[in-house]
């Protein structure tokens, strides 16, 4: 924002109280998860825009304004609020640039909160990747980390293309022990990353996953596993030059996704992995994903929602013999 | 009228003259080209040709026009090449939208006109964002977005309307009223009977307008664009109007209006109306009119050959402009 006078942030309460700064009521959320905390006050009302509950209507200004020279910054809190800017997104975002024959650009990033997380239950705590992923014209990413998560906002913001990011619930307040450098840099948008090297297995994580997928190759460790854990990181486009590269090497992967199962991100992986790697695995691919039913309250049952550690483990164990 | 006929510059009002017969023009010519099979049949917006002409005759290039599935009108009237349009509706690799978009997406930025939109109601929040980009970058440029009565109903609307009035942003919302949203009766799905009066609840002026008059159009349209250009904020225009064909090419309107209901709208046709208006008030001509007529004919043959001596794009066309860039 510092660099580009052109980008704008703007959804419910990206700053909040909005209006009421003579009272001395200034930034009070800085956005639902606190994410744009701080930009007010440096970006001013312009810039730092909080809209009413209206999804349809701010998702398709931020649409407009991307058509009309700025670059939006666009937070639509929860990804199941889809329901009511899916229009906006499917019918706009995604095409206009090739329905208008590349004349206009939508250099856009929608942020989207994801996953199960303490009791958000059935409309607040999806991750719905594959919905955005199927359409053309959207790029989607997923960091999984501190770093992944900056330098995938950067370059998100900085794409001249349309991009959703995806921001795990369940990842904020983990202590990662990770050094976050203080300048500006950018990951590359379509590039997965290995965060774990081993010959034994791949484990293909999104997001929170990516996480369980390292914790689960730990516990294989110590059973004498080298498990080698491929943190997708872009969901559209996919990298299947490392994926491919790993198995290649492996012969053996496991997607871990806490996605619906079907039409997921992890079928598509799956078909990718068959259909380019068929001849190089040594078993079929295997999914772990979130079962084909919404997300329950209960702490209870909503443990057992998403991949965990132990289902990851055990399913690597199953084809690892 | 005497208001008019002092305040309108003889320029604005023959340009009128000529897009509202250029519009008419054209769409006859692209309903010939769907029934000879050419192309699919289009949104004919024979009839309502009056709305975008008196309102776009204030607007500069770097004005946005957002449109609908009915938006030929729309293009001619913000300028866009009819070459090139023609060229789009056959598909063609010289159509402004390179032959990717058609009848319900034109497009041409360099005139401001940032689409035609084959969802009802999906363009309003995209104008009230442009009228957003104009008002965060300081510009006096104002957005235009052209819907229907049936499109009055979406939620689209109302959330624009709010949003443009809380941040106080330079757009015209105009509804073109043409009593029909496909077969259903303005009269059954608008409740209240106005789109007009909704205004009220956005804290926004809300004016019905003669859709048939491209002179009071004008009117009402160059309060409400001064108005934004100020930075007084948004206005709702209804116009009332009339579309002589059926929904879309193959709709025959007959069942579910009468002949008669339809000959009293052609009997207020805003052509008639604006040539009747320039002869009593002696800006033009009948023969000057005629000439004008014979060169909007002569314009929209040379479009159509363009169109049919184009080339259709190239295979590759289909993967192209997907994304800007993909690894």
């Amino acid at each position: 924002m510092r660099e580009d006078s052109s980008t704008i942030v703007m959804g419910i309460d990206v700053a909040g109280a909005a209006g009421k700064a003579d009272e001395g009521f200034i930034d009070p959320f800085g956005g639902t998860f606190a994410m744009t905390k701080g930009l007010i006050q440096e970006f001013g009302t312009s810039r730092v825009l909080d809209t009413p509950i209206s999804e349809t209507g701010f998702v398709g200004a931020g649409v407009g304004a991307a058509a009309a020279g700025l670059r939006p910054l666009v937070d639509m809190m929860f990804v199941g609020f889809i329901g009511v800017c899916g229009d906006q997104i499917f019918n706009n975002m995604a095409k206009m640039h090739y329905m208008f024959g590349g004349k206009v650009k939508l250099p856009i990033t929608i942020q989207a909160q994801t996953a199960a997380s303490g009791g958000n239950a059935a409309q607040h705590s999806e991750t719905l990747y594959s919905i955005f992923a199927h359409f053309p014209g959207l790029k989607c990413v997923v960091p999984s980390d501190p770093y992944s998560a900056k330098g995938l906002q950067i370059a998100a913001m900085k794409d001249d293309d349309p991009v959703v990011i995806f921001q795990s619930t369940r990842l904020m307040g983990v202590n990662f022990d990770q050094h976050v450098p203080e300048e500006a840099y950018e990951l590359p948008i379509g590039k997965s990353r290995i965060v774990k090297t081993g010959d034994d297995v791949t484990l293909i994580g999104i997001g929170t996953t990516t996480r369980t997928c390292i914790q689960a190759a730990e516990s294989l460790a110590k059973q004498g596993y080298q498990a080698e854990v491929v943190d997708l990181l872009s969901v559209s486009p996919i990298d299947e030059e490392t994926i491919l590269s790993s198995i290649s090497k492996t012969r053996k992967v496991v997607i871990v996704d806490e996605d619906y199962p079907k039409c997921s991100v992890a079928s598509e992986l799956s078909a990718l992995s068959a259909e380019k790697a068929f001849d190089l695995l040594d078993a079929p691919p295997v999914r772990v994903t979130a079962p084909h039913a919404s997300i329950p309250y209960s702490s209870v049952l909503e443990q057992l929602h998403f991949p965990s550690v132990e289902t990851v483990t055990k399913a690597c164990r199953e084809i690892l013999g | 009228m005497t208001k008019s006929q002092s305040s309108i510059p003889k320029d604005t009002l023959m340009w009128m003259y000529e897009t509202l017969v250029l519009i008419r023009r054209f769409e006859e010519q692209a309903k010939r080209e769907a029934d000879q099979g050419r192309i699919l049949g289009t949104h004919s917006a024979i009839g309502e040709e009056a709305t975008p002409t008196g309102i776009c005759a204030h607007l500069r290039d770097d004005d946005y026009v957002l449109g609908n599935h009915r938006s030929h009108h729309h293009c001619i009237a913000k300028g866009v090449d009819i070459n090139e349009m023609m060229a789009e509706l056959l598909g063609k690799a010289t159509g402004t939208n390179k032959g990717k978009g058609g009848t319900m997406h034109i497009a041409d930025a360099t005139k401001g006109m940032l689409g035609a939109n084959g969802v009802v109601g999906s363009n309003i929040p995209v104008a009230t964002g442009c009228a957003l980009s104009a008002k965060v970058q300081g510009k006096d440029n104002v957005s235009v977005v052209f819907f229907g009565d049936g499109a009055s109903s979406q939620g689209s609307l109302h959330e624009s309307m709010n949003l443009a009035s809380i941040w106080n942003l330079p757009v015209l919302f105009v509804c073109e009223n043409n009593r029909y949203a496909e077969s259903t009766p303005f009269e059954y799905a608008v409740a209240g009977q106005s789109v007009a009066n909704r205004a009220a609840g956005y804290g926004m002026p809300g004016v019905t307008v003669d859709g048939q008059n491209v002179i009071e159009v004008y009117e009402v349209a160059g309060e409400a664009v001064e108005r934004a250009r100020r930075g007084e904020g948004p206005t709702l225009i209804e116009a009332m109007t009339y579309r002589y064909h059926g929904h879309f090419g193959a709709d025959n309107p007959r069942g579910y209006r009468t002949a008669e209901e339809q000959k009293y709208y052609e009997d207020k046709d805003c052509i008639l109306y604006m040539e009747q208006f320039l002869i009593e008030s002696g800006v033009a001509t009948k023969e000057r009119l005629e000439e004008i007529d014979n060169d909007a004919k002569a314009k929209v043959i040379k479009a159509t050959q363009f169109a049919i001596d184009s080339p259709y794009p190239d295979p590759s066309e289909l993967l192209s402009d997907v994304y800007i860039k993909y690894p």
